[in-house]
């Protein structure tokens, strides 16, 4: 068979039915190119932004809040991770089994969670918040349609009531709500990041796109606080208000080389890991944001300006008798007649008469200086939430029974923080210091406010008041010799002063060679028949002070000899 | 020249199979230190909590509390103090 001659090859076709068919070909060809083209080149963006939405995903990179720590690292506050569960309500379909066991897990009555699911107007619901991450994990494993769970932080302080207010606390969302929470919110919170991933099939993370954000830890804060003499100085200040049936209380334990607040602490207070009701009395942190008129506690300022003036020196004697003294329509009176004293014994006796006599030879503008130097009447600046300044008003307008009655403390108001600062110049040869919440290796620079000399004559006036024939022998302990003065004021009420409502307070430091602390305690209100600072104050002042110099291994100064008080109704009572 | 071109075929071939097999490998590495991250958060964490737990067993008062109740311990009295003065303390007072 010859195939080389077929009658198809011997058909003569038109020329342009080949031409039509070439340019058929190429012009699906041109439909093809056009569409590659547009995919590749103009509409890529679009097309790449869907490839990558099927493997990309941007993922948070959460970031803890930082620890909050005592001076020797124990362990304040501590963010850990816990679970909020929710819901989408239409979603969810329980049976009534499956409710009881959710609710079971979450130790919540099964109609408060069928009332939230029932809600079917909203597409998100928190079923409970800040669950524990093993209770969350047995709740995934229920495998319920519509519940979902996200992660967020809960912080914990062990301390609990005793350090509730001066570390306050955060909210839900971990941002510090009160107390050292809010005063550094923003060394504490840490920023959270988030980052471009690749995931493949199984979600597993295959490769790191971008950092969109790098996340930043919370930095960890060291307090100044020391952790034992904080809850040393809370059951103190506890017991004392238990046992004089007060109202309130508050104490404040300071370093006298660094100006660090060793310990603060206040009752009435609160739990911070349950903030279920909580009143606006425990919640106050009376020591920083509440300002008292100190009374007797004031005296030594008012002879220290009168020795800084040279007017008088330790020995000048102040004539007392007949134990009270009229300025105008208003008496002053002390306790008891004392007759002539010193200006030492003025301050070791408490005598108002005396030391308004010794105001009033002063002129009105250097009293005011000196209670301006040591910090009242303005902001002490700590950073700390809400700080009280206290008043201390311009001295233009101070009449000479005011000046009279401020020289024993009564017509002006401090905080009890600022009372706690300004013995420090007594505890440190006249110099102020800045104070700290925060753990310093640096020491700040002091301020001198009086001279060496005059703060060594009243640490030694100071020290006078707490031996056997002063009014605080309470507030002496067994080796260490003790300098303070205690202050029994009438409380303010409504702009008069309440007959039988007393503020009870105690400055004071130790030892008094060589002085370590300065604790200031004051008690609010104590109704249990006893009143006085001496009695009330000193006491807690004493304890606070021998527990916090053991604790410290501070060498004692003093003999270690049993305190011996005087007897029953011969102490000496200060004048109110 | 086709022995070259086969040969530049066969080299980049070779070459395409050794990206394929980097990526890969990269990719489970990159899981494993991803993998190694996420426990180091973990571990974190439970060293938080860890710290946590110490520290409320730690609490002074309960320390306190042990030590007066269960162990009946207290403050010695003045007469069984001896304090023993550095020799080069000054300021300290023999008993």
């Amino acid at each position: 068979m010859n195939f080389a001659t077929s009658p198809v090859l011997e058909l003569n076709l038109p020329v342009w039915r080949s031409r039509l068919l070439l340019l058929a070909l190429f012009s699906g060809f041109a439909v093809l190119a056009g569409r590659a083209v547009y995919l590749q080149g103009l509409h890529n963006d679009f097309l790449q932004a869907k490839g990558e939405s099927r493997y990309g995903r941007v993922i948070e990179i959460s970031a803890n809040r930082g620890r909050i720590t005592d001076r020797n690292g124990e362990m304040l506050a501590v963010s850990t991770p816990v679970k909020s569960i929710w819901a989408i309500p239409d979603e969810v379909q329980l049976t009534q089994a499956q409710l009881d066991k959710l609710a079971a897990l979450l130790e919540m009555p099964p109609k408060e969670i069928s009332k939230r699911l029932g809600d079917s107007s909203r597409d998100f619901v928190f079923i409970k918040r800040q669950v524990s991450p093993e209770v969350a994990d047995r709740v995934t494993e229920m495998h319920l349609r519509g519940l979902f769970q996200n992660r967020e932080y809960r912080r914990y302080y062990p301390g609990g009531e005793v350090m509730a207010h001066m570390l306050g606390f955060t909210g839900a969302e971990d941002a510090g709500q009160e107390g050292i929470e809010l005063a550094f919110q923003n060394h504490l919170a840490g920023k959270p990041g988030s980052r471009r991933v690749i995931r493949d099939r199984l979600g597993q993370i295959v490769e790191d796109v971008e950092s969109i954000r790098a996340a930043q830890e919370g930095k960890d804060l060291a307090l100044a606080l020391d952790a034992r003499i904080q809850s040393l100085a809370f059951s103190q200040l506890k017991n004392a208000i238990l046992q004089h049936r007060a109202k309130a209380g508050g104490i404040v334990v300071l370093d006298v080389a660094s100006g660090e607040v060793l310990a603060l602490a206040n009752y009435p207070t609160y739990n911070p890991n349950n903030r279920a009701r909580l009143s606006g009395e425990q919640l106050r942190n009376r020591a920083v944001t509440d300002t008292f008129e100190p009374g007797s506690t004031l005296k030594p300022f008012t002879v220290a300006a009168a020795l800084e003036s040279g007017r008088v020196t330790p020995q000048t004697a102040i004539q007392t008798a007949p134990g009270s003294l009229t300025i105008g329509r208003a008496t002053i009176r002390d306790a008891h007649a004392e007759g002539q004293l010193s200006v030492e014994q003025v301050i070791q006796k408490s005598s108002n008469v005396g030391a308004a006599k010794i105001a009033l030879s002063l002129p009105a503008e250097s009293m005011w200086n000196m209670f301006q130097s040591v910090g009242f009447g303005t902001v002490p600046h700590l950073g700390y939430p809400g700080e009280a300044s206290g008043r201390v008003r311009p001295y233009k307008s101070w009449r000479p029974i005011e000046q009279a009655t401020m020289s024993y403390g009564h017509g002006i108001s401090v905080s009890l923080i600022q009372l706690a600062r300004a013995y420090g110049i007594f505890a440190r040869d006249g110099e102020l210091l800045p104070l700290s919440f925060r753990r310093t290796d640096a020491p700040s620079v002091p301020q001198a406010v009086i001279s060496p000399a005059t703060a060594r004559m009243v640490r030694h006036m100071l020290e006078l008041a707490v031996q056997n024939d002063g009014t605080a022998p309470r507030a002496r302990i067994m080796g260490y010799r003790v300098a303070g003065k205690t202050g029994t004021a009438h409380k303010e009420e409504h702009g008069v002063y309440a007959a039988h409502k007393y503020i009870s307070s105690f400055a004071g430091f130790a030892p008094a060679s060589n002085p370590r602390l300065v604790i200031a305690v004051m008690i609010d209100e104590p109704s249990n028949g006893q009143y006085y600072g001496g009695v009330v104050a000193a006491p807690v002042f004493a304890r606070v002070m021998e527990g916090a110099l053991r604790l410290l291994s501070v060498a004692p100064d003093a003999p270690m000899k049993p305190i011996e008080l005087p007897p029953e109704g011969k102490e000496v009572k200060e004048s109110v | 020249m086709v022995r070259l071109n086969l040969l530049l075929l066969a080299v980049l071939t070779v070459c395409a199979l050794g990206l394929v097999a980097a990526q890969h490998k990269a990719r489970k590495l990159f899981v494993e230190i991803e993998e190694g991250q996420e426990r180091a958060r973990n571990l974190e964490v439970e060293y938080g909590q860890l710290q946590l737990e110490a520290s409320t067993w730690a609490m002074h008062t309960r320390v306190q509390r042990i030590a007066s109740q269960t162990l009946h311990m207290r403050v010695p009295e003045s007469g069984r103090i001896q304090v023993v003065p550095r020799s080069s303390a000054t300021g300290t007072v023999k008993p």
